[in-house]
Protein backbone atom coordinates (compact mmCIF):
# COMPACT_ATOMS: atom_id res chain seq x y z
CA UNK A 1 0.00 0.00 0.00
CA UNK A 2 2.95 2.44 1.37
CA UNK A 3 5.96 3.48 -1.04
CA UNK A 4 9.34 2.10 0.11
CA UNK A 5 10.21 5.95 1.02
CA UNK A 6 6.91 6.38 2.58
CA UNK A 7 8.15 3.38 5.01
CA UNK A 8 11.31 4.54 5.20
CA UNK A 9 10.20 7.73 6.41
CA UNK A 10 7.67 6.16 9.08
CA UNK A 11 9.80 3.07 10.67
CA UNK A 12 12.83 5.92 10.55
CA UNK A 13 11.16 9.06 10.83
CA UNK A 14 13.79 12.37 10.63
CA UNK A 15 13.57 15.22 13.02
CA UNK A 16 11.28 13.42 15.58
CA UNK A 17 10.67 15.83 18.48
CA UNK A 18 9.49 18.82 20.36
CA UNK A 19 12.07 22.12 20.03
CA UNK A 20 12.81 24.36 22.94
CA UNK A 21 13.89 26.85 21.20
CA UNK A 22 11.63 27.00 18.22
CA UNK A 23 10.46 30.23 17.26
CA UNK A 24 7.43 29.08 15.10
CA UNK A 25 5.28 26.56 16.11
CA UNK A 26 2.41 25.27 14.21
CA UNK A 27 -0.78 22.66 15.24
CA UNK A 28 -2.70 21.08 12.98
CA UNK A 29 -5.72 18.46 12.25
CA UNK A 30 -7.78 17.56 14.95
CA UNK A 31 -7.98 13.57 17.02
CA UNK A 32 -11.26 12.95 15.97
CA UNK A 33 -10.30 13.65 12.29
CA UNK A 34 -7.23 10.80 13.51
CA UNK A 35 -4.55 12.79 12.94
CA UNK A 36 -2.48 16.12 14.46
CA UNK A 37 0.71 17.62 13.57
CA UNK A 38 2.86 19.48 15.22
CA UNK A 39 5.78 21.21 13.66
CA UNK A 40 8.59 23.49 15.07
CA UNK A 41 10.74 25.60 13.54
CA UNK A 42 13.79 27.54 14.25
CA UNK A 43 14.06 30.70 11.50
CA UNK A 44 17.24 32.88 11.56
CA UNK A 45 17.78 35.72 9.25
CA UNK A 46 14.92 34.31 7.21
CA UNK A 47 16.32 30.93 6.82
CA UNK A 48 15.05 27.57 8.50
CA UNK A 49 17.68 26.46 10.55
CA UNK A 50 16.10 23.71 12.12
CA UNK A 51 12.67 21.81 11.45
CA UNK A 52 11.06 18.98 13.79
CA UNK A 53 7.66 17.58 14.62
CA UNK A 54 5.42 15.51 16.53
CA UNK A 55 2.50 13.77 14.76
CA UNK A 56 -0.61 11.51 16.06
CA UNK A 57 -1.75 9.84 12.69
CA UNK A 58 -0.86 6.89 10.38
CA UNK A 59 1.64 6.04 8.57
CA UNK A 60 1.35 8.68 6.26
CA UNK A 61 0.77 11.36 8.50
CA UNK A 62 3.86 10.27 10.27
CA UNK A 63 5.59 9.84 7.10
CA UNK A 64 4.75 13.26 5.81
CA UNK A 65 4.99 15.22 8.48
CA UNK A 66 9.12 13.82 8.10
CA UNK A 67 9.52 14.74 4.54
CA UNK A 68 7.67 18.04 5.25
CA UNK A 69 10.59 19.10 7.57
CA UNK A 70 13.51 17.18 6.04
CA UNK A 71 12.08 19.42 2.53
CA UNK A 72 11.77 23.06 4.87
CA UNK A 73 15.15 22.92 6.30
CA UNK A 74 17.41 25.41 5.21
CA UNK A 75 15.34 27.34 2.89
CA UNK A 76 14.43 31.04 3.20
CA UNK A 77 11.02 31.19 4.81
CA UNK A 78 9.40 32.34 0.96
CA UNK A 79 10.78 29.12 0.01
CA UNK A 80 9.63 26.54 2.74
CA UNK A 81 6.02 28.45 2.04
CA UNK A 82 5.93 27.25 -1.25
CA UNK A 83 6.78 23.57 -0.48
CA UNK A 84 3.33 22.01 -1.39
CA UNK A 85 1.23 19.05 -0.30
CA UNK A 86 2.45 17.85 -3.68
CA UNK A 87 5.85 18.04 -3.42
CA UNK A 88 5.48 15.98 -0.16
CA UNK A 89 3.74 13.70 -2.05
CA UNK A 90 5.79 13.06 -4.70
CA UNK A 91 9.18 13.53 -2.50
CA UNK A 92 7.26 10.52 -0.70
CA UNK A 93 7.39 8.96 -4.39
CA UNK A 94 3.46 8.89 -4.14
CA UNK A 95 0.75 8.47 -1.55
CA UNK A 96 -2.31 6.54 -1.73
CA UNK A 97 -5.58 8.67 -2.65
CA UNK A 98 -7.07 8.54 0.41
CA UNK A 99 -3.84 9.26 2.30
CA UNK A 100 -3.32 12.85 0.35
CA UNK A 101 -4.43 14.71 2.58
CA UNK A 102 -2.20 13.98 5.05
CA UNK A 103 0.30 15.61 3.00
CA UNK A 104 -2.15 18.32 2.86
CA UNK A 105 -1.84 18.58 6.54
CA UNK A 106 1.99 18.70 6.46
CA UNK A 107 1.48 21.68 4.03
CA UNK A 108 -0.92 23.51 6.78
CA UNK A 109 1.37 22.51 9.51
CA UNK A 110 4.30 24.50 8.05
CA UNK A 111 2.19 27.80 6.89
CA UNK A 112 1.03 27.63 10.47
CA UNK A 113 4.24 27.61 12.08
CA UNK A 114 5.62 30.45 9.38
CA UNK A 115 2.84 32.53 9.86
CA UNK A 116 3.26 31.75 13.61
CA UNK A 117 6.93 33.74 13.16
CA UNK A 118 5.84 36.03 11.41
CA UNK A 119 3.11 37.15 13.74
CA UNK A 120 5.54 36.73 16.69
CA UNK A 121 8.22 39.23 14.53
CA UNK A 122 5.22 41.90 13.72
CA UNK A 123 5.29 40.88 9.98
CA UNK A 124 2.04 40.79 8.54
CA UNK A 125 0.64 36.90 8.38
CA UNK A 126 1.18 35.57 4.61
CA UNK A 127 -2.31 34.26 2.51
CA UNK A 128 -3.08 30.80 2.03
CA UNK A 129 -2.68 30.89 -2.27
CA UNK A 130 -4.88 27.77 -2.46
CA UNK A 131 -6.72 27.31 0.69
CA UNK A 132 -7.29 23.83 0.87
CA UNK A 133 -11.06 23.35 2.02
CA UNK A 134 -11.64 20.90 4.34
CA UNK A 135 -14.46 18.86 2.76
CA UNK A 136 -13.15 18.24 -0.46
CA UNK A 137 -9.49 17.52 -2.23
CA UNK A 138 -9.07 16.37 -5.83
CA UNK A 139 -7.64 13.18 -4.45
CA UNK A 140 -9.31 12.36 -1.25
CA UNK A 141 -11.55 13.09 1.54
CA UNK A 142 -10.71 14.97 4.35
CA UNK A 143 -11.99 14.35 7.77
CA UNK A 144 -15.44 16.93 8.03
CA UNK A 145 -14.49 17.81 11.93
CA UNK B 1 11.00 -9.44 4.01
CA UNK B 2 12.75 -13.18 3.82
CA UNK B 3 11.31 -15.83 6.15
CA UNK B 4 10.17 -14.38 9.32
CA UNK B 5 8.51 -15.82 11.32
CA UNK B 6 4.37 -14.99 10.78
CA UNK B 7 2.12 -14.57 13.91
CA UNK B 8 -1.18 -14.34 12.58
CA UNK B 9 -3.80 -13.26 15.08
CA UNK B 10 -6.46 -12.15 12.57
CA UNK B 11 -9.07 -14.85 12.72
CA UNK B 12 -11.84 -12.69 12.58
CA UNK B 13 -10.72 -11.51 9.69
CA UNK B 14 -10.58 -14.93 8.16
CA UNK B 15 -8.62 -18.56 9.06
CA UNK B 16 -6.49 -20.59 6.57
CA UNK B 17 -8.27 -23.74 5.04
CA UNK B 18 -7.16 -27.01 7.11
CA UNK B 19 -5.21 -29.41 5.43
CA UNK B 20 -7.98 -32.40 5.99
CA UNK B 21 -10.67 -29.69 4.50
CA UNK B 22 -8.37 -29.26 1.35
CA UNK B 23 -7.52 -32.66 0.90
CA UNK B 24 -11.61 -33.43 1.41
CA UNK B 25 -12.44 -30.85 -1.11
CA UNK B 26 -9.73 -31.34 -4.30
CA UNK B 27 -11.39 -34.23 -5.27
CA UNK B 28 -14.08 -32.08 -6.22
CA UNK B 29 -12.23 -30.31 -8.80
CA UNK B 30 -10.61 -32.77 -10.26
CA UNK B 31 -12.40 -36.81 -10.76
CA UNK B 32 -15.57 -35.87 -9.35
CA UNK B 33 -16.50 -32.04 -10.97
CA UNK B 34 -19.52 -33.43 -12.80
CA UNK B 35 -22.63 -30.78 -12.26
CA UNK B 36 -24.99 -31.94 -10.00
CA UNK B 37 -27.81 -31.37 -12.13
CA UNK B 38 -26.95 -33.88 -14.72
CA UNK B 39 -27.67 -37.31 -14.43
CA UNK B 40 -24.46 -39.40 -15.49
CA UNK B 41 -22.31 -41.40 -12.81
CA UNK B 42 -19.72 -38.50 -11.92
CA UNK B 43 -22.57 -35.99 -11.57
CA UNK B 44 -24.19 -38.35 -8.96
CA UNK B 45 -20.95 -37.91 -7.07
CA UNK B 46 -21.51 -34.60 -6.38
CA UNK B 47 -25.01 -34.98 -5.40
CA UNK B 48 -24.17 -37.26 -2.59
CA UNK B 49 -21.28 -34.59 -1.74
CA UNK B 50 -23.50 -32.17 -1.26
CA UNK B 51 -26.03 -34.23 0.85
CA UNK B 52 -23.44 -35.45 2.88
CA UNK B 53 -22.23 -31.19 3.50
CA UNK B 54 -25.87 -30.05 4.26
CA UNK B 55 -26.28 -33.33 6.93
CA UNK B 56 -23.17 -32.05 8.51
CA UNK B 57 -24.47 -28.32 8.59
CA UNK B 58 -27.39 -29.60 10.10
CA UNK B 59 -26.23 -31.04 12.75
CA UNK B 60 -24.24 -28.64 13.69
CA UNK B 61 -26.97 -26.18 13.93
CA UNK B 62 -29.41 -28.68 14.82
CA UNK B 63 -31.55 -28.21 12.26
CA UNK B 64 -32.78 -30.01 9.40
CA UNK B 65 -30.73 -30.46 6.19
CA UNK B 66 -33.82 -29.39 4.10
CA UNK B 67 -33.52 -25.89 5.93
CA UNK B 68 -29.77 -25.39 4.67
CA UNK B 69 -29.38 -23.01 1.51
CA UNK B 70 -25.58 -23.11 0.57
CA UNK B 71 -24.87 -19.48 -0.63
CA UNK B 72 -21.55 -17.86 -2.02
CA UNK B 73 -20.67 -16.08 1.63
CA UNK B 74 -21.75 -14.04 4.98
CA UNK B 75 -22.56 -11.25 2.76
CA UNK B 76 -25.16 -12.89 0.45
CA UNK B 77 -26.94 -14.83 3.37
CA UNK B 78 -27.02 -11.57 5.30
CA UNK B 79 -28.51 -9.65 1.51
CA UNK B 80 -30.66 -12.80 1.28
CA UNK B 81 -32.36 -13.42 4.79
CA UNK B 82 -32.68 -9.53 5.64
CA UNK B 83 -33.92 -8.49 1.52
CA UNK B 84 -35.54 -11.98 1.12
CA UNK B 85 -37.93 -11.42 4.51
CA UNK B 86 -38.49 -8.19 3.73
CA UNK B 87 -39.73 -8.64 0.28
CA UNK B 88 -42.24 -11.76 1.21
CA UNK B 89 -43.56 -9.81 4.03
CA UNK B 90 -44.32 -6.45 2.73
CA UNK B 91 -48.19 -7.08 3.04
CA UNK B 92 -47.99 -7.36 6.73
CA UNK B 93 -45.87 -4.43 7.60
CA UNK B 94 -42.87 -2.40 6.32
CA UNK B 95 -40.77 -2.41 9.98
CA UNK B 96 -37.45 -4.08 10.54
CA UNK B 97 -35.29 -3.88 13.66
CA UNK B 98 -31.65 -4.42 13.52
CA UNK B 99 -28.61 -3.27 16.02
CA UNK B 100 -26.20 -0.31 15.46
CA UNK B 101 -22.82 -2.71 15.24
CA UNK B 102 -24.09 -5.44 12.94
CA UNK B 103 -21.14 -5.85 10.02
CA UNK B 104 -21.77 -4.14 7.28
CA UNK B 105 -23.52 -6.62 4.81
CA UNK B 106 -26.29 -6.23 7.63
CA UNK B 107 -26.32 -2.95 7.81
CA UNK B 108 -25.83 -1.94 4.70
CA UNK B 109 -28.86 -4.01 3.46
CA UNK B 110 -30.62 -2.12 6.16
CA UNK B 111 -30.00 0.74 4.82
CA UNK B 112 -30.85 -0.12 1.11
CA UNK B 113 -34.29 -1.17 2.40
CA UNK B 114 -34.66 1.84 3.85
CA UNK B 115 -34.31 3.87 0.73
CA UNK B 116 -36.51 1.26 -0.45
CA UNK B 117 -39.33 2.42 1.75
CA UNK B 118 -38.82 0.12 4.87
CA UNK B 119 -38.93 1.81 8.23
CA UNK B 120 -35.61 1.01 10.32
CA UNK B 121 -35.13 0.41 13.83
CA UNK B 122 -31.18 0.49 14.66
CA UNK B 123 -31.15 -0.52 18.42
CA UNK B 124 -28.29 1.07 20.31
CA UNK B 125 -25.60 -1.38 22.38
CA UNK B 126 -24.49 -0.73 26.01
CA UNK B 127 -20.98 0.11 26.55
CA UNK B 128 -20.01 -3.30 26.04
CA UNK B 129 -21.83 -3.79 23.05
CA UNK B 130 -24.84 -5.05 24.19
CA UNK B 131 -27.96 -5.18 22.62
CA UNK B 132 -30.96 -4.96 25.69
CA UNK B 133 -33.80 -7.47 25.30
CA UNK B 134 -36.85 -4.46 26.72
CA UNK B 135 -35.15 -2.19 24.21
CA UNK B 136 -36.01 -4.74 21.79
CA UNK B 137 -39.52 -5.32 23.18
CA UNK B 138 -40.01 -1.33 23.01
CA UNK B 139 -39.24 -1.51 19.39
CA UNK B 140 -41.41 -4.08 18.46
CA UNK B 141 -44.71 -2.64 16.48
CA UNK B 142 -47.71 -4.43 14.48
CA UNK B 143 -45.62 -3.63 11.51
CA UNK B 144 -42.50 -5.17 12.57
CA UNK B 145 -41.42 -8.47 10.54
CA UNK B 146 -38.18 -8.81 11.05
CA UNK B 147 -35.34 -8.65 13.85
CA UNK B 148 -31.76 -9.60 12.92
CA UNK B 149 -29.38 -9.03 15.61
CA UNK B 150 -25.93 -10.68 15.14
CA UNK B 151 -24.80 -13.13 17.44
CA UNK B 152 -20.97 -12.43 18.35
CA UNK B 153 -19.59 -9.01 16.87
CA UNK B 154 -16.64 -9.05 14.94
CA UNK B 155 -14.72 -6.40 16.09
CA UNK B 156 -15.12 -6.47 20.08
CA UNK B 157 -15.77 -9.76 20.43
CA UNK B 158 -19.25 -9.24 22.43
CA UNK B 159 -21.70 -12.20 22.56
CA UNK B 160 -25.36 -11.26 22.50
CA UNK B 161 -28.02 -12.19 24.48
CA UNK B 162 -29.62 -14.48 21.42
CA UNK B 163 -31.86 -16.83 23.07
CA UNK B 164 -33.74 -13.78 24.85
CA UNK B 165 -33.75 -11.22 21.93
CA UNK B 166 -35.17 -14.37 20.10
CA UNK B 167 -37.84 -15.21 22.69
CA UNK B 168 -39.04 -11.65 22.21
CA UNK B 169 -39.42 -11.53 18.71
CA UNK B 170 -41.29 -15.18 18.60
CA UNK B 171 -43.82 -13.95 20.85
CA UNK B 172 -44.65 -11.17 18.64
CA UNK B 173 -44.67 -13.38 16.03
CA UNK B 174 -41.60 -11.82 14.05
CA UNK B 175 -38.93 -13.39 12.46
CA UNK B 176 -35.60 -13.52 13.92
CA UNK B 177 -32.07 -13.95 11.43
CA UNK B 178 -29.22 -13.68 12.81
CA UNK B 179 -25.66 -13.10 11.51
CA UNK B 180 -23.32 -15.87 13.09
CA UNK B 181 -20.20 -15.62 11.05
CA UNK B 182 -18.04 -15.40 13.94
CA UNK B 183 -19.61 -17.97 16.47
CA UNK B 184 -19.58 -21.22 14.61
CA UNK B 185 -17.08 -23.20 16.62
CA UNK B 186 -17.24 -20.54 19.63
CA UNK B 187 -20.69 -20.82 20.42
CA UNK B 188 -22.63 -23.87 20.66
CA UNK B 189 -25.55 -23.46 17.76
CA UNK B 190 -29.15 -24.71 18.30
CA UNK B 191 -31.65 -22.74 15.91
CA UNK B 192 -34.87 -24.82 17.86
CA UNK B 193 -33.77 -24.41 21.41
CA UNK B 194 -32.00 -21.01 20.93
CA UNK B 195 -35.37 -19.77 18.43
CA UNK B 196 -33.57 -18.81 15.56
CA UNK B 197 -35.44 -18.70 12.19
CA UNK B 198 -32.84 -17.85 10.12
CA UNK B 199 -28.83 -17.97 10.17
CA UNK B 200 -25.95 -16.53 8.41
CA UNK B 201 -22.43 -18.67 8.21
CA UNK B 202 -19.10 -18.31 6.27
CA UNK B 203 -16.51 -21.12 5.93
CA UNK B 204 -13.78 -19.45 6.17
CA UNK B 205 -14.03 -17.85 9.48
CA UNK B 206 -14.17 -21.48 10.83
CA UNK B 207 -10.89 -22.82 9.01
CA UNK B 208 -12.72 -23.49 5.64
CA UNK B 209 -12.63 -22.28 2.36
CA UNK B 210 -13.52 -18.52 1.30
CA UNK B 211 -16.37 -18.06 -1.44
CA UNK B 212 -18.84 -20.34 0.32
CA UNK B 213 -21.61 -20.11 3.18
CA UNK B 214 -25.11 -20.60 4.44
CA UNK B 215 -28.28 -19.32 5.21
CA UNK B 216 -30.57 -21.62 7.51
CA UNK B 217 -34.31 -20.90 6.70
CA UNK B 218 -36.33 -22.81 9.77
CA UNK B 219 -39.40 -24.98 7.16
CA UNK B 220 -42.24 -22.82 6.67
CA UNK B 221 -40.75 -18.84 6.87
CA UNK B 222 -42.05 -17.40 3.96
CA UNK B 223 -39.04 -15.69 2.57
CA UNK B 224 -38.11 -14.49 -1.58
CA UNK B 225 -35.57 -15.98 -3.45
CA UNK B 226 -32.25 -13.29 -3.90
CA UNK B 227 -30.45 -15.05 -6.88
CA UNK B 228 -32.92 -15.83 -9.45
CA UNK B 229 -32.26 -18.73 -12.07
CA UNK B 230 -31.82 -22.80 -12.31
CA UNK B 231 -33.46 -25.16 -9.78
CA UNK B 232 -30.77 -25.34 -7.53
CA UNK B 233 -30.77 -25.34 -3.54
CA UNK B 234 -34.66 -26.52 -4.02
CA UNK B 235 -35.43 -23.73 -6.57
CA UNK B 236 -34.46 -21.29 -3.60
CA UNK B 237 -30.63 -20.30 -4.97
CA UNK B 238 -29.48 -20.03 -8.21
CA UNK B 239 -26.57 -21.06 -9.68
CA UNK B 240 -24.56 -24.31 -10.38
CA UNK B 241 -23.09 -25.42 -6.75
CA UNK B 242 -19.68 -24.60 -5.94
CA UNK B 243 -19.04 -28.36 -4.64
CA UNK B 244 -16.07 -28.34 -3.93
CA UNK B 245 -16.90 -25.50 -1.49
CA UNK B 246 -19.97 -27.07 -0.39
CA UNK B 247 -17.62 -30.16 0.69
CA UNK B 248 -14.86 -28.14 2.11
CA UNK B 249 -17.92 -26.07 4.14
CA UNK B 250 -19.53 -29.45 5.40
CA UNK B 251 -16.18 -31.13 6.67
CA UNK B 252 -14.66 -27.69 8.41
CA UNK B 253 -18.14 -27.51 10.32
CA UNK B 254 -17.82 -30.77 11.25
CA UNK B 255 -14.43 -30.27 12.72
CA UNK B 256 -15.49 -27.14 14.19
CA UNK B 257 -18.33 -28.07 16.03
CA UNK B 258 -17.02 -31.15 17.51
CA UNK B 259 -15.17 -30.21 20.63
CA UNK B 260 -16.33 -26.59 20.93
CA UNK B 261 -15.63 -26.60 24.69
CA UNK B 262 -12.09 -28.21 24.43
CA UNK B 263 -11.13 -25.35 21.58
CA UNK B 264 -12.33 -22.39 23.53
CA UNK B 265 -10.30 -23.66 26.75
CA UNK B 266 -7.47 -23.87 24.47
CA UNK B 267 -8.11 -20.65 22.80
CA UNK B 268 -9.01 -18.35 26.15
CA UNK B 269 -6.09 -19.59 27.80
CA UNK B 270 -3.86 -17.61 25.41
CA UNK B 271 -6.34 -15.19 25.30
CA UNK B 272 -6.78 -14.32 28.94
CA UNK B 273 -2.93 -14.54 29.50
CA UNK B 274 -2.32 -12.14 26.62
CA UNK B 275 -5.14 -9.72 27.30
CA UNK B 276 -4.42 -9.21 31.35
CA UNK B 277 -0.35 -8.49 30.03
CA UNK B 278 -1.12 -6.28 27.80
CA UNK B 279 -3.50 -4.15 30.50
CA UNK B 280 -0.49 -4.87 33.01
CA UNK B 281 2.64 -3.59 31.27
CA UNK B 282 0.62 -0.62 28.93
CA UNK B 283 -0.79 2.87 30.50
CA UNK B 284 -3.83 4.35 29.25
CA UNK B 285 -5.35 1.42 27.23
CA UNK B 286 -8.60 0.19 27.63
CA UNK B 287 -10.53 -3.24 26.81
CA UNK B 288 -13.08 -2.68 24.24
CA UNK B 289 -16.12 -5.12 24.38
CA UNK B 290 -17.91 -7.19 27.24
CA UNK B 291 -14.99 -8.40 29.85
CA UNK B 292 -16.43 -12.09 29.59
CA UNK B 293 -19.48 -12.44 27.51
CA UNK B 294 -16.53 -12.20 24.65
CA UNK B 295 -15.84 -15.06 21.98
CA UNK B 296 -12.88 -16.65 23.32
CA UNK B 297 -9.74 -15.66 20.81
CA UNK B 298 -10.85 -12.00 20.75
CA UNK B 299 -8.78 -8.77 22.33
CA UNK B 300 -9.87 -5.35 21.28
CA UNK B 301 -7.68 -2.69 23.27
CA UNK B 302 -7.79 1.19 22.84
CA UNK B 303 -4.87 2.66 23.37
CA UNK B 304 -4.67 6.47 23.74
CA UNK B 305 -2.52 9.21 22.11
CA UNK B 306 -1.98 7.06 19.21
CA UNK B 307 -3.59 5.93 15.94
CA UNK B 308 -4.58 2.54 14.76
CA UNK B 309 -2.70 2.02 11.33
CA UNK B 310 0.84 3.04 12.49
CA UNK B 311 0.43 0.38 15.65
CA UNK B 312 -0.23 -2.08 12.41
CA UNK B 313 2.89 -1.41 10.81
CA UNK B 314 4.81 -1.46 12.85
CA UNK B 315 3.55 -5.07 13.96
CA UNK B 316 3.76 -6.80 10.99
CA UNK B 317 7.63 -5.16 10.79
CA UNK B 318 7.63 -7.83 13.80
CA UNK B 319 5.62 -10.26 11.69
CA UNK B 320 2.01 -10.22 13.47
CA UNK B 321 -1.21 -9.69 11.56
CA UNK B 322 -3.63 -7.75 13.62
CA UNK B 323 -6.49 -5.08 12.65
CA UNK B 324 -7.85 -1.98 14.22
CA UNK B 325 -10.84 0.30 14.42
CA UNK B 326 -9.42 3.04 13.17
CA UNK B 327 -10.27 5.10 10.20
CA UNK B 328 -7.40 5.82 8.71
CA UNK B 329 -7.58 1.82 7.29
CA UNK B 330 -11.05 1.54 6.95
CA UNK B 331 -11.09 3.05 3.08
CA UNK B 332 -13.53 6.37 5.07
CA UNK B 333 -12.46 8.77 7.78
CA UNK B 334 -14.69 7.90 10.24
CA UNK B 335 -13.36 5.36 12.50
CA UNK B 336 -15.24 1.93 13.49
CA UNK B 337 -19.43 2.27 13.59
CA UNK B 338 -18.90 -0.46 16.37
CA UNK B 339 -16.27 1.07 18.33
CA UNK B 340 -18.39 4.41 18.40
CA UNK B 341 -22.02 2.58 19.51
CA UNK B 342 -20.44 1.81 22.97
CA UNK B 343 -19.78 5.41 23.23
CA UNK B 344 -15.90 5.10 22.82
CA UNK B 345 -14.54 8.86 21.96
CA UNK B 346 -13.59 8.76 18.66
CA UNK B 347 -10.12 10.04 19.23
CA UNK B 348 -9.61 6.58 21.41
CA UNK B 349 -11.58 4.43 18.60
CA UNK B 350 -8.58 5.58 16.55
CA UNK B 351 -6.29 4.19 18.74
CA UNK B 352 -7.90 0.60 18.53
CA UNK B 353 -6.30 -2.75 18.02
CA UNK B 354 -7.74 -5.83 17.65
CA UNK B 355 -6.29 -9.07 17.88
CA UNK B 356 -8.01 -12.79 17.60
CA UNK B 357 -6.51 -15.59 18.33
CA UNK B 358 -6.80 -18.93 16.55
CA UNK B 359 -5.76 -22.77 16.22
CA UNK B 360 -2.73 -21.84 14.65
CA UNK B 361 -1.12 -19.98 17.65
CA UNK B 362 0.74 -21.13 20.24
CA UNK B 363 2.07 -19.42 24.39
CA UNK B 364 5.27 -18.54 22.03
CA UNK B 365 3.27 -16.40 20.09
CA UNK B 366 1.52 -14.70 23.13
CA UNK B 367 5.07 -14.43 24.38
CA UNK B 368 6.36 -12.45 21.60
CA UNK B 369 3.14 -9.85 21.34
CA UNK B 370 4.04 -9.17 24.64
CA UNK B 371 7.30 -9.07 24.24
CA UNK B 372 6.54 -6.39 21.42
CA UNK B 373 3.48 -4.42 21.78
CA UNK B 374 4.57 -2.22 24.35
CA UNK B 375 7.49 -1.15 22.63
CA UNK B 376 5.39 0.06 19.79
CA UNK B 377 2.87 2.02 21.77
CA UNK B 378 5.48 3.50 23.85
CA UNK B 379 7.42 4.74 20.44
CA UNK B 380 4.62 6.19 18.58
CA UNK B 381 3.45 7.98 21.69
CA UNK B 382 6.91 9.42 22.24
CA UNK B 383 6.22 10.75 18.61
CA UNK B 384 2.19 12.05 19.29
CA UNK B 385 1.82 15.93 20.57
CA UNK B 386 -0.94 13.97 22.54
CA UNK B 387 0.81 12.49 24.92
CA UNK B 388 3.90 13.97 27.19
CA UNK B 389 5.72 12.06 29.84
CA UNK B 390 5.56 13.39 33.18
CA UNK B 391 7.49 11.31 36.18
CA UNK B 392 5.98 8.38 36.28
CA UNK B 393 3.36 9.23 34.17
CA UNK B 394 1.67 10.96 31.19
CA UNK B 395 -1.24 13.27 30.90
CA UNK B 396 -3.15 15.07 27.95
CA UNK B 397 -2.04 18.25 26.67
Amino acid sequence: MYSDKVMDHFKNPRNVGEMEDANGVGEVGNPVCGDIMKIFLKIRDNVVTDAKFKTFGCGAAIASSSMATELVRGKTLEEAWEVSNKAVAEALEGLPPIKMHCSVLAEEGIHKAINDYRKKQGLPEWEEKNPHSHDEHEEGLTCQH
Amino acid sequence: MGEKHIIYMDHSATTPTRRDVLDAMIPYYTEHFGNPSSIYGIARESKVAIDTARAQVAKALGAEPDEIYFTSGGSESDNWAIKGIAYANRKKGNHIITSKIEHHAVIHTFEYLEREGFTVTYLPVDKYGLVDPAELEKAITDKTILVSIMYANNEIGTIEPIPELAAIAKKHKVYFHSDAVQTIGNVPIDVNAQGIDLLSLSAHKFYGPKGIGVLYIRKGVKIDNLIHGGGQERRRRAGTENIAGIVGLGKAIELATADIEGHNRKIRAMTDRLRTGILATIPNAYLNGHPEKRLPGNINISFEFIEGESMLLWLDDEGICASTGSACTSGSLEPSHVLLATGLPVEISHGSLRLTLGDSNTDADVDFVLEALPKIVLRLREMSPLYTKKEGGCNVQ
